[in-house]
């Protein structure tokens, strides 16, 4: 099968690259193993929250020192010009999500364990959240929901550094018990979607709220119905609301994967999940095709472009084996940001920074791998998001924004000097 | 459990995205999902004992196989497990006549086709859908197909075969047997259009509603005989189309990587073998496939079943309906109908597939469509059941959009009917 471009991999960086190259009427295909981060984060899109353990108020002015600092950082090759487009971009293409930000400031959102987390872009149903301003907060536990305990977060979040005084509490509610209900987000992000069970919470909190609080659920508003749960309840209530994100799997993360899978199908891009892809062949030094290792026999698919947006060791992009070799795993492509042999690559505590997360492919100015001595190692193959190296993305508070940034630099880079498109014999 | 899935499972990161998914624990407490009874409980099967038993509520559409990330086989571990319980329990009574009676689609086929009247009147009998809802446990409003009172191996006996310097294969599965000659043939006259010689060996059941059922001796018992026909013509290197998408994918690879069969029969079947729009579409690519469509002027509601996506790859009918003018299609993107074989028969279990299907039933009954596309059979009969929308294969568009429905299909069908009856 032909395609001007092939995507491998669903993320938020494939996604973005497959619906801006869809956008400009490239036929695409975006083929993955599986589901990526979508469905574990939240949709939060964190360009820059921390340079060490100062927090940043404007990734904006921070990036220009952070790139200087930081050569070999995905940010490098990207200007925070693009960085600002891509939000703007992101905004305006899921309406569905109500997003709000701009680069030259960050929000400051509770986490569920009440830590509070900067970002720069954050949908609607969170922005009530933000505690740069200070005020009163309650969070809303909902007995049976596992991994989010209200108390716990109002208590951590008391005693948060923060830049203006908060008060906070939590209410705990014991909805009715539904047999058919899992007690998992994605559960109850189902029952948020049916308007009985948002009577039901609204009735539960009818009296309990006091004057001018800023009213704070776990990240379950809704699935399918998701701004039209949100805004009804608040409305309802009387107070600002938001949604707290909590632990994977996540209820909004699926509702962005939703919103541009919609808009992809809608733009006439394919996607098909679930085969695992290898390379195919290549002539005179660019990427001819891809194997799709479907259920009987590999499946060429062959394209003008290519993208790599196979996330990190987490997604299956690299593969680090019990010798202390890593691998990247569609193109066998050379991996940079490895410690040196004899260097430890993990550190021992858990959230450290470890040397082996700056694993990932190098890239040139148009975010193609490169290999050591910085020669591109196909013509046309390009790479977005968690699969580059130099970065560290949980430290950094800048894996969303990595994706989001590149995943958009890469489409513009392919539509700047990609061959022009195939005819589209079976559209036309 | 053989090998390969067993060596998936140490590759689970607990990343909970396949729980996600799982159309059938959004609706039952009864199956609390993908992850927990497959590489969570597998972890407690090693002494051959089952952990838990709401594995049984699995229904085995593989969508969490599809969506996990880490090459995780999940379903393939829970039908293992499934079988392994049933086995160990030692099903009773009821039950294991009920299973044991769905899983034999050829023999219920052998048994209604010369009775084909008076078997519908009885299906479409509450009084005895009633007793069979007791007595056997299938349940009284499930879908059941036709019996079309003859079958299609009988019509491709006495139909002329074409000379023609290709040649293929058709495995057509017992949907197309006993319930959908006209499917069958349909496919037959869009491959002859194309001009190939079509091969229609002699054939009986893949052994899948056996295999869903945890009959696996049984079930590759049927699988061996299946692909011993149709080996020899894998061989000669004559590719074998498969219209059933479910039984397709069960020679593609669930007999292997399910039923465990290391067969080199079964492995030269497998590369050989190809679904029907998959083929097609390789041979538009290949700028083989006669374009010739007249406009089908229609809004078709088109889903992708389970199954399907299990083949990996994609979603080819899209790919050919294009190529028809005037053929608008809504690619419906649901997961499940939540028929899976027959998981929604049992009595047990049709509330729950019921529910599962209800949000595509709704997005077919408001498109109001003439008629709806499905690649698989009993996902057909579902859709028909649930949105009371009938539902066709892919094929049948692109054989009334090649001209070839003149007599139309249900006209061809009723003077079949009668023709068999006459002769009876
Ligand atoms: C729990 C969690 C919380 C997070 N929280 C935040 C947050 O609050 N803010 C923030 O900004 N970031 C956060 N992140 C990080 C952020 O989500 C990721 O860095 C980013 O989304 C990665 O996107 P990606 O598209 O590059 O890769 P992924 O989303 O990892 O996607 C990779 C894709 O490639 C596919 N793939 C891999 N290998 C192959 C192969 N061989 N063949 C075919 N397909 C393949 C995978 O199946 C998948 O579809 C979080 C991450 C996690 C896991
Ligand atoms: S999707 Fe795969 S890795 Fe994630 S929890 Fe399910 S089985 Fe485990």
């Amino acid at each position: 099968m032909t395609y001007d471009v092939i995507v491998v991999g669903a993320g938020l960086a494939g996604l973005t690259a497959a619906l801006r190259l869809s956008e400009q009427d490239r036929r695409v295909l975006v083929i993955a193993k599986g589901n990526g981060a979508t469905h574990l984060a939240p949709p939060v899109i964190d360009v820059l929250g921390y340079a060490g353990d100062k927090r940043i108020e404007s990734p904006q002015k921070a990036l220009s020192g952070f790139v200087v600092s930081h050569p070999g950082h995905p940010y490098a090759n990207v200007s925070a010009d693009v960085i600002a487009e891509s939000l703007d971009w992101l905004s305006r293409r899921v309406p569905e999500l109500g997003y709000q930000g701009r680069l030259d400031e960050n929000w400051l959102l509770p986490t569920a364990v009440g830590v509070p987390k900067p970002s720069a872009l954050v949908p609607e149903s969170m922005v009530a959240g933000d505690l740069r301003r200070g005020g009163r907060f309650v969070f809303i536990g909902l007995r049976g929901l596992k991994d989010f305990h209200a108390s716990y977060l109002a208590d951590n979040l008391a005693r948060a550094q923060l830049p203006a005084r908060v008060s906070t509490r939590f209410i705990e509610l014991e909805p009715p018990h539904d047999r058919n209900a899992d007690p998992g987000s994605v559960g109850f992000a189902r029952r948020f979607d049916e308007p009985r069970f948002r009577d039901w919470i609204v009735q539960a909190l009818a009296g309990q709220l006091e004057p001018n609080e800023k009213v704070g659920f776990p990240a379950v508003l809704g699935i399918e119905k998701a701004g039209e749960v949100w805004r009804d309840l608040e409305r309802r209530l009387e107070h600002p609301a938001f949604e707290v994100p909590l632990l994977p799997p996540s209820a909004p993360g699926i509702r962005l994967y939703d919103a541009l899978a919609r808009a992809l199908r809608q733009a006439g891009a394919r996607i098909l999940i679930g085969d695992r892809v290898a390379a195919g062949g290549s002539e005179g030094g660019r990427v001819a095709e891809i194997n799709a290792l479907t259920a009987a026999r590999p499946v060429a698919y062959r394209a003008n472009s290519f993208v790599l947006a196979t996330g990190g060791f987490a997604s299956g992009g690299l593969e680090l084996d019990s010798r202390g070799s890593v691998r990247e795993t569609v193109f066998g492509l050379p991996v940079a940001g490895m410690p040196d042999a004899g260097e430890p690559m993990f550190s021992p505590r858990y959230f450290d920074t470890h040397a082996v997360s700056r694993a990932g492919v190098a890239v040139d100015a148009r975010l193609r791998p490169v290999d050591e001595k910085g020669k591109v190692v196909f013509e046309n193959l390009h790479a977005a998001g968690a699969i580059l190296s130099g970065a560290v993305p949980w430290r950094e508070h800048s894996g969303n924004g990595i994706s989001l940034a590149t995943g958009y630099a890469v489409a513009a880079a392919i539509l700047e000097h990609a061959a022009p498109r195939i005819r589209v014999d079976a559209r036309d | 459990m053989t090998e390969a899935v067993r060596d998936s499972l140490d590759r689970c990161v607990k990343c909970t995205i396949c729980e996600s998914f799982r159309p059938f624990s959004k609706v039952t407490p009864l199956f609390p999902g993908p992850k927990y009874v497959g590489p969570q409980a597998e972890r407690y099967r090693d002494a051959g004992m089952s952990a838990d038993h709401s594995v049984d509520y699995c229904s085995g559409c593989g969508i969490c196989t599809q969506v996990c990330p880490q090459g995780v086989k999940i379903a393939e571990i829970n039908s293992q497990a499934r079988a392994a319980m049933w086995e160990e329990q030692g099903q009773i009574g009821q039950v294991q006549l009920r299973n044991q009676l769905i899983a034999r689609p050829s023999v219920i086929g052998k048994l209604g086709t010369p009775v084909a009247p008076l078997a519908n009147w009885a299906l479409g009998n509450r009084t005895l859908r009633g007793l069979a809802h007791n007595l056997i446990g299938i349940h009284r409003d499930a879908a059941m197909p036709k019996f079309a009172g003859r079958t299609f191996q009988r019509w491709a006996r006495r139909h002329a075969r074409r000379a023609a310097d290709k040649t293929v294969v058709y495995f057509h599965g017992c949907g197309t047997n006993y319930y959908e000659p006209a499917a069958g043939e349909m496919l037959v006259a869009v491959l002859e259009h194309n001009g190939f010689n079509v091969i229609i060996p002699p054939q009986d059941c893949c052994g899948l509603p056996l295999q869903s059922n945890g009959r696996f001796p049984a079930a590759r018992g049927y699988v061996r005989r299946l692909v011993a026909n149709l080996a020899p013509y894998a061989r000669e290197g004559i590719p074998i189309v498969a219209n059933s998408t479910s039984c397709g994918l069960m020679l593609k690879r669930e007999a292997h990587e399910i039923l465990g069969i290391e067969d080199e029969d079964l492995q030269v079947v497998s590369k050989q073998l190809f679904d029907v729009c998959e083929f097609l579409l390789f041979l538009h690519e290949k700028g083989e496939l006669r374009t010739d469509f007249q406009p089908l002027p229609l809004e078709v509601p088109y889903h992708a079943p389970c199954q399907q996506r299990g083949h990996g790859i994609g979603k080819p009918a899209l790919d050919l309906f294009a190529l028809v003018p005037e053929l608008r299609v809504i690619e419906l993107n649901i997961d499940c109908c939540g028929i899976a074989g027959t998981y929604g028969l049992k009595k047990e279990k049709y509330d729950i597939s019921m529910a599962v299907g209800e949000p595509l039933f709704r997005q077919i009954r408001e498109a109001k469509p003439e008629v709806a596309a499905c690649g698989s059979e009993t996902c057909r009969w579902q859709i028909e059941h649930g949105s009371g929308i009938h539902a066709v294969h892919p094929i049948e568009l692109l054989y009334r959009a090649y001209g070839l429905d003149s007599p139309s299909p249900a006209l061809r069908e009723r003077v079949g009917e009668r023709v068999e009856k006459e002769r009876l």
